[in-house]
């Protein structure tokens, strides 16, 4: 039936159930009712009356007598069936038809409501009239049922309402209420509206709830006080029964306690909640209500027996458990662990605190008193329920015997423990797992069962560590330390204790006393001569800096070396150490660098203190050992042409990063501890570690060469040796022997000839030590003396530079031989002395110096500059200065002389040149130096020929123009008669003409000039003064403005002296592009080969290889003049040109 | 909304924890941070609870509560990033606390342990107290000398846990 509510509410299918009862005036509802349940919805009244004379006589009566009843208890809910069958009608024939039975009925009794009266005709028949009778009858029947359903539920509804809202008055029980509003619960559900019946309980519930907080808050309701009777029963929820009738009646009869209330309201809720299929919501509310019934009874004071609570969750989580496996199968249940995992964890620990507290959980049992105290709480459960009591278990049973015996209350907790891990190792939930091994743990320390216990405690302690939880760390260990002193595991204990000893989360006390089972065992065992034990330092001390003195740490054979640690010890009090050793390993190093003094004196920044990374107490391991990024570029070359292929980034120790994490075992304990054993032992013996920095010294005498690793620190206190396994960073000292050296270098970056000057000698001993009577000898060298002054001092220094005493020196000079007496030092010690030298330009090697290099030096006296003349020149000095000059280095000077001769020319002139010089700091210095001499010739001064260059515009032209064809004319003119010595150059004889070839060559080096046709040529020249040769060509200028001649240059032509016909071959391996154009045979020495002058040059220099060629040489410089040298034309631009450019030279 | 009288509160914090005038409430701030993928860290950036006492219980508490809160950012995970939530909920509750968590989008948790008793504190009021930690815990991040990842030790962020403890009481 579609059900439509009030409130707009959705309507609803709805099922109405329905019980027919035969009509008494008792069960009339009284006023007040509160029953909805057996609440007459409709009165029926049938009759099968089809008599007149009857109906008047007795059935009006009777049905005026049923609805004044009705009236009476202002029901309006009826019905009026009259049932109608043909086999009657047709016995009284009186009836008519018209005015039926039904007729007068409604006419009676019905007015206005004619729909209250049904005929339902022949309804044993099976006919269509009689089956049309019965439908009708049906639908009247249900709209009825259903309005007068809807009306007195709404009515019914508002009565609760109303009641509600009374209940600040004082006469107000929630009881009563309660019982109101289950009634409507219990309706809902009968019409299977269990959501409905739901909200009613739940409505309840936070009433209930709210009331309870208010009290808290001190605004009792005195209905609640009842509720704060001391609890005496703890059963348990009940949930195998849809309603538990005996908890009902103690709310109904307003005797309920806060237990029985809430266990039979949640009762209620589970099994609607069942009903509904939501059998995980029971779980989840089961456990909220378990807590909130804990925190009510606190709240309301209600004196509870200690365990009772107890007892109570502990049945109440078995029974929901129980509920809940009882309506769902095992993959469900297994799908749905986190919904119920936190019961089975609460059942757990009640049980255990139930363990606890009668005395189950100790190694002798239970006393008297915890068996009191048990029978009490047993009591408290009162019997076991009928429908459990023959069932093979039951939470009831369980508890029974869970508080009956040690043994048993072992068996039952192990198996909720057990059970409640793996559920919450199943769904991932590791940490909640460890804490509930943590607590059976504690259990099994209880039972003295260390064994059992150690697996949890390393478990949950391997879980804190790696997430770092300091506290929850050394809570842990401090269980774990006394479940390792019974177990006897003393490495464990000890390493545990020193953990502890340092962990500054614990008491001083606590602290002490843990180092104090340290010293104690330590102690003991000394005695015993037992086994050493080996334990890791980092929870006894800490390697906080290395300190190298000296502090390269580069120590040469036989010298000192110390180490000085910084040691932080983590105990609390002063520990007494037998000894501190550091193990080291040797090896011969192949690189010997670094074993030099050399090396030595160039690194000495570092200040020799290595620091090592501290452990940051309290942060997870897993984040401390993760080693930073180290990144390093890739670059990937192609074998064959070493082009890049592949450029990338790569990360070196991914290996260690990128470890999985379990398998980084930093947290075990280390079970390979081992001591390296090594002949290289450093020791400190008796030393007293304070608690905080301690500084240790070791002091080195350095033997073999090499180099030296700490590896190890080991410290050992009696029997028990604390070891830090790895010295990280690495950390080294290198041992080095060397040979004795002598290194002689000048003070200034060069020796400069001629004045005295400092050499720095320096002596490194090495392993030698010197003797008196040592003595370094030097031969002497004839251009560079040694000068000796008897001041001289020889410095010695230690091999850190320190300087350690001074010496004067004695310096023997023979003729080859110079000795120098070195004084005393020990091995590994630099003797250092300056001597003063000076280098004697001799006359034979001053061919070679040029005169700048003289030049070079800072000051110089220029006394004298001569020119000597052979005979009769005469040398005008008046050009330069004749005083003193300074001069400075990188300086140059220059003197001008101008010769002057009377006689005819000499073909060569030798010169003297002659200067004096001195140091410009020390002027009046008694050393005589001698002056510089330097001896030259000059040759070819004379002037052979004069050259003249020429440019005019063309003929039309005032001016020549840019882009327009200028001439160019050189005349060249012969000065002089050709001389003796070039004689041999004037082979052309063939017409009794003494001719002379030269070539000429117009270049232009700054491209102002375009050349047009040769550029360069051969011309001959007769050999007779002024003798003139005049050669045009045209020029082009490419730019306007004043612009510079090009340059003419001459050479001498040389033909080979061999043969003519050989000139042919010559002319014909030239390449030569204008050989046709020329006409001149003489003139084909090419152009092309001549413009590049190197292949010229190398072309003259193959003739000696018997190549007959002409060759080509330069005039000295002087034997040309060149009058046009510098000149300029000016160039105006084509007026045409729309680009105007001028060049300004 | 009920608030509960503090006197009420005070006298049976005289009897559980001497007198201590922050009673009975207990807020409990933790930060864990957490990379992702291959190292999932846990580590207690900041913890405090009022009264000391119980600290120890507390840190189980919590600890244990990270195994709820990574079971609902997990299942959060298939959600929409933009459209998630920070405010975890109840992660759940114990007998005498009721354990709350709130996750930053880096994936920072915020846990508050709260005494059960305390009804006045609802969803909204501890809804507004992570807010107020997460705005602190930003002003923390933005310091350029704080080291994300190390622990907090911030003056003005005790201050500001202080306050709100104090308030909550």
């Amino acid at each position: 039936m579609e059900w439509r509510r009030s409130y707009g509410r959705a309507p609803k299918m709805i099922h109405l159930e329905s019980n027919f009862v035969q009509f008494k005036e008792e069960l009339l509802p009284k006023e007040g009712n509160k029953a909805l349940l057996t609440f007459p919805f409709l009165h029926i009244y049938w009759t099968e009356c089809c008599d007149t004379e009857v109906y008047k006589t007795t059935v009006k009566d009777d049905i005026t007598k049923w609805q004044n009843v009705l009236k009476a208890h202002s029901s309006v809910d009826w019905l009026i069936v009259v049932v109608e069958s043909d086999a009657k009608k047709k016995n009284k024939t009186n009836i008519l038809p018209r005015t039926s039975i039904v007729d007068k009925i409604r006419n009676d009794f019905c007015n206005k409501q004619s729909d209250r009266c049904v005929v339902l005709s022949d309804p044993l028949k099976d006919s269509s009239r009689s089956q049309e009778s019965w439908n009708a009858f049906l639908t009247k029947l249900r709209t009825l049922l259903l309005m007068s359903f809807t009306k007195n539920l709404g009515k019914f509804e508002d009565d609760m309402r109303t009641l509600r809202e009374k209940r600040t008055e004082p006469g107000w029980s929630f009881c009563e209420y309660f019982m109101v509003q289950e009634e409507l619960a219990f309706v809902f559900e009968m019409l299977q509206q269990f959501e409905d019946a739901l909200v009613q309980y739940d409505e309840l519930d936070a009433l209930f709830s709210q009331y309870v907080v208010n009290f808290g808050a001190g605004d009792g309701a005195n209905w609640l006080t009842f509720f704060c009777q001391p609890v005496r029963s703890w059963n348990g929820l009940i949930l195998r029964k849809p309603i538990d009738m005996e908890k009902r009646e103690l709310i109904q009869n307003q005797e309920a306690t806060l237990l029985d209330l809430r266990s039979y309201l949640f009762s209620r809720q589970c099994t609607l909640l069942i009903f509904l299929q939501r059998p995980w919501e029971v779980s989840q509310r089961a456990l909220e209500l378990l807590h909130n019934c804990v925190q009510e009874l606190k709240l309301l004071e209600v004196s509870v027996p200690p365990g009772a609570l107890d007892c109570w969750v502990f049945l109440s989580c078995l029974e929901v458990l129980q509920r809940i496996e009882g309506c769902c199968d095992r993959a469900q249940i297994d799908a749905n662990v986190s919904h119920t995992v936190g019961l089975w964890s609460y059942a757990t620990e009640k049980l255990k605190s139930l363990g606890y507290l009668c005395g189950l959980v100790s190694e002798k049992g239970p006393n008297s008193e915890d068996l009191n105290r048990t029978v009490d709480l047993l009591a408290g459960l009162g019997a076991e329920r009928p429908e459990t009591a023959n069932a093979s278990q039951s939470p009831y049973k369980k508890l029974k015997e869970a508080l009956s015996s040690v043994e048993a209350f072992e068996k039952h907790y192990l198996d909720l423990s057990h059970a409640t891990i793996e559920m919450y190792t199943n769904i991932g939930r590791i940490r909640s797992a460890k804490l509930v091994g943590k607590d059976l743990a504690e259990f099994y320390m209880r039972k003295k069962g260390p064994q059992k216990a150690e697996v949890y405690l390393q478990g949950a302690l391997k879980t804190y560590l790696a997430e770092g939880w300091a506290l929850l760390v050394t809570h842990t260990r401090k269980q774990l330390a006394e479940c390792q002193k019974q177990l006897g595991q003393i490495e464990n204990y000890l390493q545990t204790s020193s953990l502890l000893a340092g962990d500054n989360h614990l008491t001083e006390e606590e602290r002490k006393r843990f180092c104090q089972e340290i010293l104690d065992f330590t102690n003991q065992q000394a005695e015993n001569q037992g086994q050493k034990v080996i334990l890791p330092m980092h929870s006894f001390a800490q390697l906080k800096t290395l300190h190298f003195d000296p502090p390269n740490a580069v120590v040469h054979v036989g010298g000192k070396l110390s180490i000085e640690l910084t040691l932080l010890s983590q105990m609390p009090i002063p520990v007494q150490v037998d000894q501190v050793a550091i193990h080291v390993h040797f090896s011969i190093e192949k690189n010997s660098y670094r074993k030099t003094a050399e090396w030595l004196t160039k690194h000495k920044t570092s200040n020799g203190v290595i620091s090592f990374p501290s452990e940051i107490a309290g942060l997870p391991l897993s984040r401390n050992s993760l080693p930073a990024l180290e990144l390093a570029e890739m670059y990937e070359r192609s074998p064959s042409d070493n082009s890049l292929n592949t450029a990338g980034i790569i990360c070196k120790n991914a290996h260690m990063l990128l470890r999985r994490q379990e398998s980084s075992s930093s947290l075990d304990v280390p079970s390979g501890l081992t001591l390296e054993d090594g002949a290289h032992v450093l020791k400190c013996n008796n030393l007293t570690l304070e608690p905080g920095d301690n500084k240790i010294t070791f002091n080195i005498q350095a033997k073999e060469p090499g180099t030296y690793t700490l590896r190890q620190l080991c410290t050992s206190v009696g029997k028990v040796q604390f070891v830090l396994l790895h010295i990280y960073p690495i950390v080294q000292y290198d041992v080095y022997s060397q040979e004795p050296q002598l290194k002689v270098e000048p003070m200034t970056e060069s020796l400069l000839a001629g004045i005295p000057q400092k050499v720095k000698f320096t002596v490194t001993t090495g392993h030698y030590t010197m003797k008196s009577g040592d003595t370094l000898q030097l031969s002497n060298a004839d251009a560079m003396p040694i000068l000796y002054h008897p001041e001289s001092k020889a410095v010695i220094y230690s091999n850190t530079r320190e300087k350690i005493s001074e010496s004067s020196l004695r310096i023997q000079s023979s003729e080859k031989i110079t000795s120098i007496s070195l004084p005393v030092a020990p091995a590994y010690h630099v003797i250092e002395f300056e001597l003063e030298v000076m280098y004697l330009p001799s006359a034979t090697e001053s061919a070679v110096e040029k005169g700048n290099t003289i030049n070079k030096e800072n000051h110089r006296k220029n006394k004298e500059k001569q020119k000597q003349d052979n005979c009769m020149a005469t040398v005008d000095q008046k050009l330069n200065p004749a005083s003193q000059q300074v001069v400075y280095s990188k300086q140059s000077m220059f003197f001008v002389w101008e010769l002057k001769w009377t006689k005819e020319l000499p073909l060569s002139l030798q010169c003297l040149f002659s200067v004096s010089f001195c140091p410009a700091t020390s002027e009046e210095q008694s050393l005589t130096l001698k002056p510089f001499t330097y001896k030259f010739q000059v040759e070819n001064f004379f002037t052979l020929y004069h050259v003249k260059t020429e440019i005019f515009p063309p003929l039309d032209a005032e001016y020549c123009k840019t882009g327009s064809l200028c001439s160019l004319e050189v005349s060249i003119t012969r000065l002089v008669e050709l001389s003796e010595v070039d004689r041999d150059e004037a082979l052309t004889e063939s017409d009794g003409y003494c001719t002379t070839k030269l070539m000429y060559e117009v270049v232009d080096n700054s491209s102002n000039w375009a050349v047009c046709g040769k550029s360069s040529g051969v011309i001959s020249m007769p050999v007779a003064p002024r003798a003139t040769h005049k050669v045009h060509m045209e020029v082009m200028p490419l730019f306007a403005g004043h612009l510079p001649f090009p340059d003419v240059r001459l050479f001498k032509y040389l033909p080979h002296h061999s043969a003519h016909s050989m000139q042919l071959d010559a002319d014909s391996w030239i390449e030569n592009d204008n050989l046709s154009v020329d006409k001149n045979v003489d003139e084909q020495a090419d152009s092309s080969s001549v413009r590049s002058r190197g292949s010229l040059h190398s072309t003259a220099s193959g003739e000696h290889k018997g190549l007959p060629m002409p060759r080509l040489q330069p005039f000295s410089p002087g034997q040309v003049f060149n009058s046009s040298t510098g000149m300029q034309i000016l160039v105006i631009p084509s007026k045409d040109d729309h680009v105007l450019e001028v060049n300004v030279t | 909304m009920v608030l509960l009288p503090r006197e009420q509160l005070c006298s049976r914090g005289a009897a559980a924890w001497g007198g201590a005038l922050l009673g009975t409430e207990m807020v409990n701030q933790l930060w864990q941070q957490q990379c992702d993928s291959f190292c999932s860290q846990n580590y207690p950036l900041y913890i405090r609870s009022v009264p000391t006492e119980n600290e120890l219980k507390f840190h189980y508490t919590v600890h244990t509560s990270l195994d709820v809160v990574d079971e609902k950012i997990s299942a959060m995970g298939k959600a929409l990033v933009d459209q998630r939530e920070l405010y975890l909920g109840l992660l759940y509750p114990t007998e005498d606390y009721k354990v709350y968590g709130y996750v930053t989008n880096s994936k920072v948790k915020f846990v508050m342990v709260v005494d059960s008793s305390n009804t006045a504190l609802r969803d909204n009021e501890i809804r507004s107290m992570f807010r107020k930690l997460h705005n602190s815990y930003t002003d923390i991040m933005c310091n350029p000398f704080y080291n994300p990842g190390d622990r907090i030790h911030s003056r003005a962020f005790d201050t500001m846990v202080n306050s709100m403890m104090m308030q909550v009481c």
